[in-house]
């Protein structure tokens, strides 16, 4: 299957890449401190050729304790996608930009900073996007809550 | 290791003195969310030298209403909803983008009959929009008349929609699992009057403003994107496609009926602002097209196969799954957790996407070509914040 | 005293013979026989030009909207009225009852003063254009010189408006203003240059009477028709009319130097903009199209005859609402120029015509070559 030989082909380059499972496409789980070189990786290297960073987001584990930040690439020349995510804790969810591989990422970025209280490293502009610079809070985590909200009963 | 975090403030925070060698000095200047040409509530500061643009910044955020979150409270078919107010314009692109993630992640099938009217519905909305956005485009650019012969376009097509939709506007049509109800028996004789007045209208257009040389000068050679920048940046739709790369969901990953009909995909060469402006006129045409071959042949059968108000449980794991709206990619992830509720739902705006290369394109040129430029991108605001 | 007599052209019953006659000869005239009939007439003067500058504001505005409306492939104003005839009237009342907002931090003076120049600017022209023999306020013998002296003045409102309301917006606006015009008042310059070559005469009337024998327009080989293009061109340019309204440019500069101007400062600088119209599209008829001269065609007495017979000032007023009825057109046809491009057309396209234009005009009259003699 293509799908898993560019799991195997990542995992060649990247030992430490694992496979993530119950995701509907190639997607690999890597430490937070690999991501970056794996991620310039698949970009240069041509057999990969992932020159679009298609979505880039953040999902709140607020049970685990973890963010997860996902990634989802397109190669434009090979006509392949594959999924990569890195977990960082919650308390200090510090993860490398990856804005020098992809410039869209500088916004992509700052949306998840805005909404989910990602921290991005070496993020040439840092700050929010949607709300105020003075916002309190981060409104996608499961226990944002402020006094405004309303509450549905489920 | 700390990172620090900046505010707006920090970013506009006054120019330094003189420039060039005419000591000339900049200045800021807004154009705030409140103008008449941005196609919705954008703010954009533009720190400028005399009429040249040195740096744009846009500030999004004022139609923010939070849909993500509000998507883990809300069933998929409620959700349906709220995806009409994203990309008002192609509204039912919109539903179908989640429909159709809704229906990958729980393993739903559709029927025939529903996958064409979805597909027809579809090409009539992209028609739709892009005749809204020439005539906002001419009025941009000092044309009044083109806005006004836009929307007539877009009347005789709303009409149409309207009769079977109900809106027509916020269409809330497309439903995982096929469409909500079914078509006005006048819809195929009425959709086949429509399909040479537009083939008319639109060679009318080119008459009227494509021809024309102002707006050839205003269009030329301004807002140059080469193909590689733009994939850097996340362009998708026509603005990827004006500037050379061919990448067309519809032809590379078909969906719905695509597969079985015969349409050109048109691609620029130049990335400029003429060519993002000519390769949605010539997809207005296959737009056409692909209709005429479609209208005719419309299977019979079920138009659901889910009951309508049924829940659909969602099963654990991570699905990504995406279609070509009127201006690009709109990619939805899903999160499930087993529920009929999702645990996170994220939507990839073609719009954001897509504006954030105008803080490239625009410096260096003047407040005139910042507006072609923006009128070419084809953003529509409640997209970009969601 | 002003009287010129035109000797009526050979063979049978010949045209009517125009004598010319103006409100100031008849003020003057007045003035030996009689003072107050001298302040009558002064007083005449004034209301008429106060009444044509309310009756042109009132149909000029409605106009313009009913032609943009079927333009649009719309109605327009329908319902003030019959087919909406008292919807200026109607706007007028609204724009003298609605409150005049000045910025805080505005120039006050400056803010108030700007619609008032350009107001004043165009009325001045209304005074000395020819109407008919018998209908002109003044009839100065440098007419020709005084319009374009005073049309270059009308900038002044504009930049003043720009400057004066404290927003980055309107300064644009009034800076761009100011570099259109006066670059444009070049073009039109020259191409009035080659019709005062050809007439002789810099008075107004004067260069209506010497269109006897045909308009220039089709008279002066060659530079009449392009003295007549130049001329619109850059008339439509100095009257900030699309496609050259980017000082005002309503989707770039949210309304440019008049962004800041509410209530009856705004209705000064809007009527400045119609009078200007109605202003350039009469100096273009005059100098160009005959004035209130009417259509005479060669040997055909008869038709002569039967042109004779509407009176000079409907000659005059039809030819002028064409010319309003074109500028209307191009408004609502093109889109707008960038400022840089309206600088190239100026400098690069239009002077060098203009100037080989003015040449060869020059060489005509001195060749006495005329078509249709």
């Amino acid at each position: 299957m293509a799908g898993l030989t560019q799991i195997e082909d990542i995992r060649r380059i990247e030992p430490a890449a694992e496979e993530r499972p119950d995701a509907d496409r190639p997607a690999v789980m890597v430490p937070v401190d690999r991501l970056h070189g794996l991620m310039q990786t698949l970009r240069d290297d041509q057999a990969f050729a992932f020159d679009m960073l298609l979505d880039h987001t953040a999902i709140d584990w607020h049970t685990d304790g973890d963010i997860e930040v996902i990634y989802q690439l397109f190669s434009t020349l090979h006509g392949q996608y594959v999924q990569v995510s890195a977990k960082v804790p919650r308390d200090n969810p510090v993860v490398p930009t990856v804005c020098d591989l992809w410039p869209i990422a500088q916004w992509q970025e700052r949306e998840a900073y805005d909404l989910m209280g990602v921290l991005y490293d070496n993020h040439p502009d840092l700050r929010r996007l949607f709300l105020e610079d003075d916002w309190q809070g981060f409104p996608l985590r499961k226990d944002y809550t402020d006094e405004d909200m309303l509450e549905r009963s489920k | 290791m700390t990172v620090t975090v900046h505010t707006l403030h920090d970013r506009i925070s006054p120019p330094t003195g003189a420039d060039s060698s005419l000591q000339t000095q900049e200045y800021l200047i807004n154009m705030g969310p409140q103008h008449p040409i941005a196609h919705g509530s954008l703010r954009i500061i533009l720190r400028m030298d005399g009429e040249t643009i040195r740096e744009v910044i846009p500030v999004p955020g004022f139609v923010h209403r939070g849909l993500e979150k509000m998507g883990e409270n809300l069933t998929s078919l409620q959700f349906i909803h709220l995806t009409d107010r994203m990309d008002y314009l192609s509204a039912l692109m919109n539903n179908w983008a989640v429909s159709k993630a809704v229906e990958k992640a729980a393993g739903i099938e559709v029927t025939q009959r529903a996958q064409y009217i979805r597909t027809i519905m579809a090409e009539l909305m992209r028609l739709q929009s892009h005749a809204l956005w020439w005539g906002v485009l001419g009025m941009d650019l000092g044309a009044f008349t083109a806005f006004l012969y836009g929307f007539r376009e877009r009347e005789v097509i709303g009409k149409i929609l309207e009769e079977t939709i109900g809106a027509r506007l916020t269409m809330n049509y497309i439903i995982p699992g096929g469409v909500m109800s079914d078509l006005h028996p006048d819809f195929v004789r009425q959709t086949k009057e429509v399909l040479p007045y537009m083939k008319k209208m639109i060679d009318e257009y080119d008459v009227l403003l494509s021809g024309n040389v102002i707006l050839q000068e205003r269009l030329r050679n301004i807002g140059i994107l080469s193909g590689k920048d733009a994939i850097g940046y996340g362009c998708t739709g026509p603005v990827l496609r004006a500037s050379g790369v061919p990448w067309d969901l519809r032809k590379t990953e078909p969906y719905g009926v695509y597969d079985k009909v015969d349409f050109d995909v048109p691609v620029g060469s130049v990335g400029d602002n003429w060519d993002r402006y000519y390769v949605r006129m010539e997809e207005m045409r296959q737009s056409i097209r692909i209709i005429e071959q479609l209208i005719d042949n419309i299977p019979e059968g079920d138009i659901q196969t889910v009951k309508y108000g049924g829940r659909i449980k969602i099963p654990a794991g991570t699905y990504y799954d995406h279609l070509e709206t009127a201006r690009g990619v709109l990619g939805v992830t899903l999160v499930g957790d087993g529920t009929d509720k999702p645990y996170r739902i994220h939507l990839r705006s073609p719009n954001f996407n897509n504006l954030w290369v105008v803080t490239k394109l625009a410096v260096g040129w003047r407040i005139a070509d910042i507006i072609a430029i923006q009128s070419t991108l084809d953003l529509v605001i409640p997209d970009i914040d969601r | 005293m002003n009287f010129v007599h035109i000797l009526a052209s050979a063979g049978g019953p010949g045209p009517k013979t125009f004598k010319v006659l103006t409100v100031a000869d008849r003020a003057l005239e007045a003035v030996n026989t009689n003072l107050w009939m001298t302040a009558l007439y002064l007083l005449l003067a004034v209301l008429a030009v106060a009444g044509l500058i309310a009756f042109l504001g009132m149909s000029l505005i409605y106009m313009e909207r009913k032609v943009a409306g079927h333009f649009q492939c719309r109605l327009g104003p329908m319902r003030v009225g019959p087919h909406g005839i008292f919807q200026t009237v109607a706007d007028t009342v609204k724009l003298l009852l609605k409150e005049d907002i000045i910025p805080r931090d505005a120039d006050q003076l400056m803010h108030l003063v700007a619609p008032f120049l350009s107001l004043t600017a165009t009325v001045l022209v209304l005074m000395i254009i020819p109407y008919s023999p018998t209908l002109q306020i003044v009839d100065l013998n440098i007419g020709v010189l005084f319009v374009t002296a005073i049309t270059g003045f009308g900038v002044l409102g504009i930049l003043l408006g720009g400057w004066a309301s404290n927003n980055k917006w309107s300064l644009l606006g009034g800076m761009r203003a100011g570099a259109q015009i006066i670059s444009y008042e070049i073009s039109a310059t020259l191409a009035i240059m080659v019709m005062v070559l050809f007439s002789g005469t810099l008075s107004l009337s004067g260069i209506v009477q010497s269109q006897e024998a045909g308009w220039w327009i089709w008279r002066a080989p060659v530079v009449g028709l392009v003295g007549f293009i130049l001329f619109l061109i850059a008339s439509v340019a100095e009257i900030n009319r699309t496609p050259f309204d980017i000082p005002e440019g309503e989707s770039e500069l949210t309304g440019g130097f008049n962004t800041e101007y509410s209530g009856m400062r705004f209705a000064f600088f809007f009527l400045a903009e119609f009078i200007n119209i109605f202003t350039v599209a009469a100096i273009t008829v005059t100098l160009f199209l005959g004035g209130w001269m009417p259509l005479h065609i060669g040997d055909f007495a008869g038709f002569n005859h039967a042109m004779d017979i509407i009176p000079p000032v409907a000659w005059f007023l039809g030819k002028t609402f064409v010319i309003i009825f074109i500028i209307m057109w191009l408004r609502w046809t093109f889109p707008r120029l960038r400022v840089d491009q309206l600088m190239h057309l100026e400098w690069k396209i239009m002077l060098p015509i203009g100037f080989a234009n003015l040449l060869l005009g020059a060489v005509l009259v001195l060749f006495n070559f005329y078509f249709f003699p």
